[in-house]
């Protein structure tokens, strides 16, 4: 037997009932009993809020609660997302700048390309114009005319991996209503799923519960654009059927339809994304596309949420 | 009762920034998870019971402030307050690798965790894409955090020395 083993150093020995841990450990919390009466105390308490919260209605206590905890906690939200902003910013920057020449090539040869489109839809405007007044054509509310823009800035993200969420700093009081089309300058960000009086939840296009009617602008072929199968940002155009023409750089926008009393919460001609690829195998029943959204969703900072106009909303309504 | 505060004022702010900042920090497809690791330095040196109660409340500013369903987030990091506050005091004392190991295995713990939850919850569970193609870089996102975090914890809540546990323990040597 080693000699003064008994003598380590530093070491806390107990002179009473309870045990301790050696110096530098973590000292026990509470006798045994209390320890799991607390965390079982606590386990019950976070199964009944989830229960209670599933169950009741959007005007619920619970509801109502988190609504002004959100109201509370916004302003810290908002503080820490200006405070990161210019550090994300840098970082941003950083990246940008690698591939800046190669993106500014990129770019003139899209402006030209544009240029020579606006043209050619403008012409296109004016004779449509001119077609619906001889028809009294009478259409759905259209965007961007019968909409107001609500600008929030994003003020919160849920975790990546299990949703494609995030929290913008409007609600209720800028008459921010669930089921509100989400977008930024260059196109269709998502919709807005729950509103509290500050903030509002807007699930992005790129999450799994999200699906919109989309057209292909070229062929008019329609279909639901929806989460791509690889995940990240991709998406893909699905229920296409197999006669209908898409072809590779084709532009998808909403397609905004209207049956009865039904309509689409997304008007009419939100630019979507691009088509990267198309193919169909023999046993499937639809073609395969994918589609690269305009909207960077990984570098969202503010968006545009669109409030149907009271007149149009009331109209629509009947 | 000023640790109780210091407590709650870290787990607060570490919720925050973590809804608002790290949240959208996607690195590699893995996103860090400030929230955790500062919970798990928490209960490696403040015990069980008090990993468990930062773990509710910090789920429940996390739930509040996203407008996420309330008690979710909440049961998730009371149990892994729990777990870390028992490892903590049963066996991490004098390993110097125990906050990178609790660190880490209570990130995959909490991802499966929350992919379970939700599943039966019927929301959206990717588990191809938790388990596959982000686990490993969220592990270490979460382990190039810990030393940070663990520093800084360790500095606003330092050990309590012997006087402080009371007339029942003395030092020897």
């Amino acid at each position: 037997m080693p000699r003064h083993r008994s003598a380590r150093v530093g070491t806390l020995v107990p002179t009473g009932r309870r045990p301790v841990a050696p110096a530098g450990g973590t000292p026990k919390t509470g006798r045994p009993l209390v320890r799991r009466a607390t965390v079982i105390g606590l386990v019950i308490l976070s199964l009944a809020l989830l229960s209670v919260y599933f169950r009741e209605s959007s005007s619920g206590t619970l509801h109502g609660m988190q609504d002004t905890g959100a109201s509370v906690i916004h302003p810290f939200q908002v503080a820490a997302e200006r405070v990161a902003q210019p550090f994300e910013d840098v970082f941003g920057w950083a990246g940008d700048v690698l591939g800046a020449e190669s993106e500014n090539e990129k770019l003139k040869q899209e402006v030209e390309r544009l240029r020579q489109q606006l043209v050619q839809s403008q012409a296109a405007l004016l004779q449509n114009e001119r077609l619906r007044r001889l028809l009294r054509y009478r259409a759905g509310p259209a965007f961007p005319r019968d909409y107001n823009g609500v600008a929030a800035s994003i003020i919160g993200r849920t975790p990546g991996q299990f949703e494609q969420q995030v929290l913008i700093a409007a609600g209720s009081n800028a008459r921010v209503h669930v089921n509100d089309p989400v977008v930024t300058a260059a196109g269709l960000v998502g919709r807005v799923t729950q509103v509290s009086r500050r903030s509002a939840r807007v699930t992005l296009l790129t999450d799994e519960t999200s699906a919109v009617s989309a057209l292909d602008v070229k062929t008019n072929a329609a279909g639901i654009v929806r989460h791509g199968v690889t995940g990240g940002e991709a998406l893909v155009l699905d229920r296409v059927a197999k006669e209908d023409v898409v072809e590779g750089g084709d532009v998808v926008i909403t397609a905004g339809w209207r049956s009865g009393r039904l309509a689409s919460i997304y008007p009419r001609g939100i630019p979507i994304g691009i088509v990267t690829s198309v193919g169909q195998l023999d046993t499937d029943i639809y073609k395969r596309i994918e589609v690269d959204p305009f909207v960077d969703f990984s570098e969202l900072d503010s968006v545009l949420v669109l409030v149907e106009k009271p007149v149009v909303a009331s109209r629509s309504r009947r | 009762m000023i640790d109780a505060l210091k407590i709650g004022m870290l787990m607060f702010a570490a919720a925050v920034l973590q809804s608002s900042v790290f949240s959208g920090a996607s690195v590699l497809g893995g996103t860090p998870d400030v929230l955790l690791v500062t919970l798990v330095a928490v209960a490696l040196m403040r015990g069980a019971t008090t990993g468990a109660v930062a773990g509710f409340f910090g789920g429940l500013v996390i739930d509040v402030a996203l407008l996420d369903t309330l008690g979710m987030t909440s049961l998730l990091l009371t149990l892994a307050g729990y777990w870390s506050g028992r490892y903590g005091e049963n066996s991490a004392s004098r390993r110097r690798y125990a906050p990178y190991l609790a660190v880490g295995v209570m990130t995959v713990l909490y991802l499966v965790g929350a992919l379970a939850l939700r599943f039966m919850l019927a929301e959206p569970a990717p588990a191809r894409e938790v388990l596959v193609d982000t686990l490993v870089q969220s592990v270490a996102l979460n382990l190039l955090l810990t030393w940070p975090i663990f520093a800084l914890v360790r500095r606003l809540l330092p050990r309590p020395t012997a006087a402080r546990l009371g007339p029942e323990v003395g030092a020897l040597g």
